[in-house]
């Protein structure tokens, strides 16, 4: 093999291995969302990925950056989620309650048909915003591992607590009510 | 012998309209879409959204729907990657493409190695390399000749 032949081969071979270490080092930085709940647990307030999805409760899509200001409480959820079923009343009992307060319930659903998310929502009377996103690519960002879970972000967008499974117990009820205030208090 | 000709032509064309005609088989579309929770093809899967995906599948089935339609639906609901293999159009059409440049052009560059190595092996190919200098054939020769005594 000629001299420079044999340079510019060692050469994409090295850009390859280059390549593959920032594909590496990209994906470890992109796997922070599982840290977003463990350092929320910490007592820090990391910033919540910001989405647009589109709306199941009516037309248009929904930023979640357009609600700062606001304390938020996004509970990922799908219609085909036993635990989501259980918990659907008592957070429709959060925003009703709090909602004069600045504090806005948004139901993020994934991995679900749509039709059936509107019927889930029917059936529990469902009242606070819900968002659409079937392939579940926002889930990647805030560490979902399953079905449901709950964050509350202060008026900043920060993440101060997170409820991996249902906010069924008494004890988690009184933790995410608790969250709510410091959200609030921001 | 031409008619009969045209009559197989007709007759694999029928066959061929018919087979198209058929509607999609539930089964198989089930080992085509994947389950978006568990990732796996919905055949190996019995997770709540696997069975709901099943169950529309066998819906639309009986509706009438093609295979083309089925599948757009669930793209439509659940993103490209509910697809198990991506569609041969658009960006996943690199997915196809890709591995046989690649291996069309690995097999280039296997050919042109063991052309030369080849060649560099074929008798004459390096006239220079096979001839002794004088003096060291007859050191060789003496050699040999003081062996065989």
């Amino acid at each position: 093999m000629p001299g420079r032949l044999r340079l510019v081969a060692q050469g994409v071979a090295l850009g390859l291995v280059a390549l593959l270490f920032l594909l590496l080092a990209w994906s470890l930085v992109r796997d922070e969302g599982g840290n977003l709940a463990a350092a929320a647990n910490r007592g820090e307030r990391p910033q919540a990925p910001d989405f647009t999805l589109e709306r199941l409760d009516r037309t248009g899509t929904l930023t979640l950056s357009s609600l700062e200001g606001k304390a938020v409480v996004l509970n990922v959820w799908a219609s085909w989620c036993i635990p989501c079923k259980e918990e659907a009343p008592f957070l429709e009992q959060v925003w009703r309650r709090n909602r004069a307060r600045g504090v806005v319930v948004v139901g993020l659903d994934a991995k679900d048909f749509r039709e059936d998310a509107r019927r889930f929502a029917r059936r529990y009377g469902l009242t606070f915003p819900l968002v659409y996103d079937g392939p579940g690519k926002t889930l990647d960002d805030y560490g979902v591992t399953g079905f449901p879970e709950t964050f509350v972000l202060d008026r900043e967008g920060r993440v101060v607590d997170a409820f991996a499974g249902a906010v069924n117990s008494k004890e988690d009820r009184a933790r995410l009510r608790a969250a709510i205030e410091r959200a609030l208090a921001t | 012998m031409r008619r009969a000709l045209v009559a197989a032509v007709g007759v694999l064309a029928l066959v061929g309209s018919a087979a198209a005609a058929e509607p999609p088989s539930a089964a198989d579309l089930e080992a085509e879409l994947v389950c978006p929770v568990c990732e796996t093809t919905l055949d190996q899967s019995n997770a709540p959204i696997a069975e709901r995906m099943k169950a529309v599948i066998r819906e639309r089935v009986a509706a009438g729907d093609s295979e083309q339609e089925i599948k757009d639906a669930l793209v439509a609901e659940f993103g490209p990657g509910v697809l198990a293999t991506p569609p041969r159009r658009g960006f996943g059409l690199l997915a196809w493409v890709v591995p046989l440049v690649a291996a069309l052009g690995a097999a280039v560059v296997v050919g042109v190695l063991v052309r030369r190595w080849v060649r560099a092996r074929e008798p004459g190919a390096d006239e220079n390399a096979r001839e002794l200098d004088p003096e060291l054939e007859r050191l060789v020769d003496d050699e040999l000749a003081r062996f065989d005594a």
